[in-house]
């Protein structure tokens, strides 16, 4: 028998050394990509237009005879950001557990429907008459935030939660001051997100705060000790940035509904209690449902949210506009304070009306999981939590002690005290296990805080990789393996960046006078 | 269900390992009598097809603008967008990662951010300008805001030439956070006194360029005068293609931009969602609201970027915070930079006079037309014309003979007088000859 | 001869005649990382107790810095707007904030010494 021991091998010979420097400085998939400015060229276009028709210049004296801006053709494009995508941590490509971010799967037909014409192609200011289904999707989306909240009225058109927040508490002042019930002070929990409080300022409202007590939820007895007849609401997350839920949250919305004042609530966390319980039967008065959270549109790299705000009887009337009213099979859109019968709108929050691109992308998920499905998806999400938790529980610390947990798992970070290693140490860590890092440092009132949401869309085989790879940190942290967490990331395309160069002589943009350096 | 990878076994062996008996323990915390014991009363879950089919039938009851000979605009318009962008902002790494707070593994995001900083910044011609805002019009409440900070003082002069519901969101901020506010009334001949209402109270003057019934206007002495009195300029600009034919608000002294972006990129989505622009000079960078991009190395000396100038937020400031804004428009901010590189200075400058040109010849024609009035002699790609009877009967006599001619001012601003009888026309690229030759026909037909 | 007091909020008054130079401690710049900005107040302002004179801002956290007793503004260190790390190197020196010129003395009565402050940290950390 003859062999042909030739051609390609087969095993790995040599190689695999990732210090090996290559001519480019690429690394295989890995690929430097230059700023759009040092790629580009100012002659250059990736648009083929035709010359205009001939015509007089209506533009007076104020034409402009150059920009600056480089351009590219289309392959040129593609390269461009496809490799900068490749940068990117995203959802899809592993688990995404940043707590109180709720990071869930981004279903690709809620994508596929917005994109219908008769959604992403209609113009907000066209004759109503041409747009009467956009109108019912609004006002079915709408019925679908009413039922599941358990509460009166809705203001569709808040851009984000934050914008969301400002509408909630808008409507609680505008209700206080047509009853001549002005008030000048906001209870806002020292574990409250940052939104909380800059809006309750920007409302001109003086923020006090309310302590949690050891347990890590507000006590009805400091939020009565708070209370005074001038203070408008109170901002409470629940369930709270701690990942539990409010228990004691009916007595507390029953005192301060006794003190005059209203309830907000921070719905950046509904997602735990969806078809579980309904805010409306807590007591509260007006909530944000944060739609890329909860309900599943794309968290895009920043944006765009959109912040639906839900309100009680009492303070449904002062909803701003727009807002839909159906009439049998008709819609009509109310635009303005004037045409609005019946209702006290407080003004308008922004032009047109509001998110309609993330609606599209909600309704399609709600429907997609209907009634049993949200269900399923809360209790799914609040088991992988605890499961987690579970998982971590005797290696890792729990502020609060070992209790059960929302949608959310918080840690401190006394299991590292005298190991030399930071909370930001371990979570840059888990970038070379190939995660994303939890939440962290964050709520504040927690040394070190370590915020874990793996969300309802993490299989089990996922969550215990994600749990042995936690255990592992852990070992290395307190054995003589520190340097794979005080020095992590070692395998990300970028080692840790200097947030302090960068903040203490900013540079926002490229300059032509002064080309940002190249690349090393 | 089909998001859902726990099955039912995964459950029972994860409340195991928990060490409860059922879910129901793990949601002791909610009061008993607020617990749901049944399903809310909606339909059960529905797979891809039925959930296509239904939305499908209300997508179908909508009229889309590339359907018809489309002319409508005042703050949206129809542009055409390259494939090649609805394409990239769909993949995985851009459509699904967060805000890049861990900038080691988010280089792609802050880069685009980097980038679309630096073409804001040169679209309006200004020094700097931050990672985008929701839209145009909370851009400009944030500006007027942003503008009190750095005077110190409160009072804000709008022009009556600025879009009506972005004069809505400055007075709902201005009833709200209480501060004076002096509105001119709506100005569609053009011929306001704004200088005469700037004081040595004044925090600022917004004024929109082209204004919302199309006219082009030289902001240059408007700044010089608000100066003067210690006031800045915000710049408002509704159509960002515009500025690749017109002289940018940087160049005629204004202090803040305040700009809608979705021209670029990004489609008419019924209004949302959009990408808002605001860019200012260097000088005024800290007082700036909402997220900011900026270049640093790493622990080995590579280039990178990071978000920076955190402590203006409101995660860190809290109550003292720049603004409450937290989100910003990513995505859209994305879709926005990959069509101006495709464009660049020479796609987009052809562009702008494409939509110019465009504009121009169907303005000459609708004036043509007995009975009806061009009212912006100088004007971009919108242009308003006076009509016999009332603008909303017009529009919509249109509509019913299968064009979208256009918005009635009045539509915009009931309160406001002497609108009853415009409607403002947008014409762009993707308008042909046809339409344009259809439009001139039905709206004959309509007046005669 | 300067005599130093210190505040519970972390800041020291060095105290000669009646103006005091302002700045934070070093265990106080130790809390809040690198510095990256400062705000200073306009030369002339007349501060009371307690009133809010000047922002220090590191990556991490932003501080008012509160006038510790009352007094107008007469000098301010302006090399902190373009070398705001000088807080992180020199803060008890080169990197101090405000000169105030104190309109009640009697104010400083109840401030800590060196000594005192120095328990004072300790307890707290």
């Amino acid at each position: 028998m003859s062999m042909n021991r030739g051609g390609r091998p087969t095993s790995a010979q040599g190689g695999g050394s990732s210090d090996s420097p290559t001519f480019t400085g690429n690394r295989a998939l890995m690929i430097e990509e230059p700023l759009l400015f040092e790629v580009g060229d100012i002659s250059k276009t990736g648009v083929d237009l035709d010359e205009p028709e001939a015509h007089d210049s209506r533009l007076g004296s104020l034409a402009r005879s150059e920009i600056g801006l480089p351009g590219l053709t289309e392959p040129e494009v593609m390269r461009h950001y496809v490799r900068l995508s490749q940068k990117n941590f995203a959802i899809d490509a592993g688990i995404y557990p940043l707590g109180s971010c709720t990071m869930k799967h981004n279903p690709r037909l809620n994508e596929k429907m917005a994109r219908l014409p008769g959604f992403g192609d209609i113009h907000p200011l066209q004759p109503q008459s041409s747009v009467q289904g956009a109108l019912e999707l609004i006002d079915t989306l709408a019925a679908w935030l009413l039922e599941l909240t358990g509460m009166a009225g809705v203001a569709m058109s808040p851009k984000a939660g934050a914008h969301g927040e400002f509408c909630g508490m808008a409507a609680i002042k505008a209700a206080q001051l047509a009853k001549g019930d002005a008030r000048s002070v906001v209870l806002v929990p020292e574990s409250a997100h940052g939104t909380n409080p800059a809006t309750a300022a920007l409302l001109g409202y003086k923020v006090r705060d309310v302590p949690a007590r050891e347990d890590g939820t507000v006590s009805p007895d400091a939020v009565k000790e708070a209370l005074g007849p001038d203070v408008a609401a109170i901002m409470l997350t629940n369930p709270n940035t701690c990942g539990l839920f409010e228990r004691d949250i009916v007595a507390i919305a029953d005192a301060v509904h006794e003190a005059g004042a209203y309830f907000y609530c921070d719905g950046a966390n509904f997602t735990a209690i969806v078809g579980k319980a309904k805010p409306g039967d807590l007591g509260v008065d007006c909530m944000h449902i944060n739609l890329h959270k909860t309900f599943s549109t794309p968290h895009g790299g920043g944006g765009p949210g959109s912040g639906p705000v839900v309100f009680s009887d009492a303070i449904a009337p002062y909803a701003p506009v727009p807002y839909v009213v159906r009439n049998g099979e008709e819609f009509t859109l109310v635009e303005t304070a004037g045409a609005a019968k019946g209702a006290k709108p407080f003004g308008r929050q922004t032009a047109f009306h509001g998110q309609m691109g993330m609606f599209v992308r909600a309704l399609a998920y709600m429907m997609s999981h209907g009634c049993d499905g949200l269900r399923q998806a809360s209790e799914d999400a609040v088991l992988n939590a605890n499961y987690v938790r579970a998982g971590l529980r005797d290696v890792m610390t729990q502020p609060f002690g070992d209790r059960v947990c929302m949608h959310e798992v918080l840690f401190d970070d006394s299991f590292l005290k005298d190991t030399g290693v930071t909370t930001l140490d371990f979570a840059k860590a888990m970038i070379d296990e190939g995660f994303h890092p939890m939440t962290m440092y964050f709520p504040l009132v927690v040394h070190g805080a370590m915020l874990i949401e793996p969300t309802e869309s993490e299989s089990k085989a996922s969550l215990d990789q994600f749990i042995a790879a936690l255990r592992d940190l852990v070992r290395a942290a307190k054995g003589n393996d520190k340097e794979r967490l005080t020095g992590a990331p070692h395998h990300a395309p970028w080692a840790r960046l200097d947030e302090t160069r960068a903040a203490r002589q900013p540079v926002l943009r490229w300059s032509p006078e002064k080309p940002a350096e190249a690349a090393e | 269900m089909r998001y859902l990878p726990l099955t039912d076994a995964d459950r029972q062996s994860m409340l195991a390992t928990i060490g409860v008996q059922d879910i129901g323990e793990l949601f002791a915390d909610i009061p008993q009598d607020v617990r749901l014991k049944e399903l809310v009363d909606l339909p059960r879950r529905a797979g891809e097809m039925d959930v296509e089919r239904q939305l499908g039938a209300m997508a179908a009851r909508n009229t889309s603008a590339s359907s018809v000979p489309f002319f409508v605009g005042c703050g949206a318009y129809k542009h055409h967008v390259p494939a090649s962008v609805d394409h990239l902002i769909q993949r995985s790494e851009f459509l699904t990662a967060y805000t890049p707070y861990q900038p080691e593994v988010s280089q792609g995001t802050l880069q685009v951010l980097f980038e679309f900083q630096t073409q804001v910044a040169m679209l309006t011609g200004m020094e700097v300008a931050n990672a985008s805002m929701y839209d145009g019009s909370t851009a400009c409440g944030e500006a007027v805001l942003m503008a009190q900070r750095l005077t110190r003082r409160t009072r804000a002069v709008l022009s009556g030439g600025l879009h009506p519901q972005y004069r809505n969101v400055v007075e709902m901020l201005a009833d709200l956070t209480e501060f004076p506010l002096h509105a001119l009334s709506a100005d569609p001949a053009g011929d306001e006194d704004l200088i005469g209402a700037i004081d040595d109270e004044t925090a600022c003057v917004v004024v929109q360029s082209p204004d919302v019934f199309g006219r082009v206007r030289d902001l240059s002495a408007i700044s010089a005068a608000a100066h003067e009195k210690g006031a800045l300029l915000i710049a408002v600009v509704t159509e960002v293609v515009s500025l690749g034919a017109l002289k940018p608000p940087g160049e005629m002294g204004a202090d803040i931009v305040a700009a809608e972006g979705q021209s670029i990129g990004v489609g008419l989505n019924f209004g949302g969602p959009y990408v808002g622009l605001l860019a200012t000079q260097r000088k005024f960078t800290r007082q700036m609201p909402g997220r900011v991009c900026g270049e640093t190395v790493d622990a080995n000396g590579k280039r990178g970027f990071v978000l920076t100038l955190s402590t203006r937020e409101q995660h860190i400031r809290r109550e003292k915070a720049t603004s409450n804004i937290c989100t910003n428009s990513g995505l859209c901010a994305l879709a926005f930079t990959i069509h101006l590189s495709l464009l660049g200075e020479a796609g987009l400058m052809r562009l702008a006079r494409i939509n110019h040109a465009n504009a121009v010849v169907l303005a000459d024609a609708l004036s043509g037309i007995k009975d009806v009035e061009l009212v912006t002699p100088a004007f971009f790609n919108e242009f308003t014309i006076r009509v016999p009877g009332k603008g909303i009967d017009t529009v919509e006599a249109l509509a019913r003979k299968g064009v979208l001619g256009g918005v009635p001012a009045a539509r915009l601003a009931p309160d406001q007088a002497g609108l009853d009888d415009l409607i403002i026309v947008a014409a762009t690229e993707v308008n042909s000859a046809d339409d344009r030759e259809t439009y001139v026909k039905a709206l004959q037909e309509v007046l005669s | 001869m300067a005599e130093m007091k210190y505040t519970e909020d972390h800041e020291y008054l060095r105290v000669d005649g009646d103006v005091a130079t302002i700045g934070i401690t070093n265990h106080a710049q130790e809390q809040l990382g690198d510095v990256v900005f400062v705000e200073l107040p306009d030369v002339g302002k007349v501060c009371a107790k307690g009133e809010e004179a000047a922002v220090v801002e590191s990556v991490k956290a932003a501080a008012e810095i509160n006038a510790p007793a009352s007094g107008e503004v007469v000098e301010t260190n302006s090399d902190l707007e373009s070398n705001p790390g000088l807080v992180n190197e020199d803060p008890e020196g080169g990197a101090w904030f405000i000169k105030l010129k104190l309109s009640d003395k009697s104010e400083l009565d109840g401030m800590m010494d060196a000594e005192a402050y120095g328990k004072f940290v300790a307890e707290q950390s």
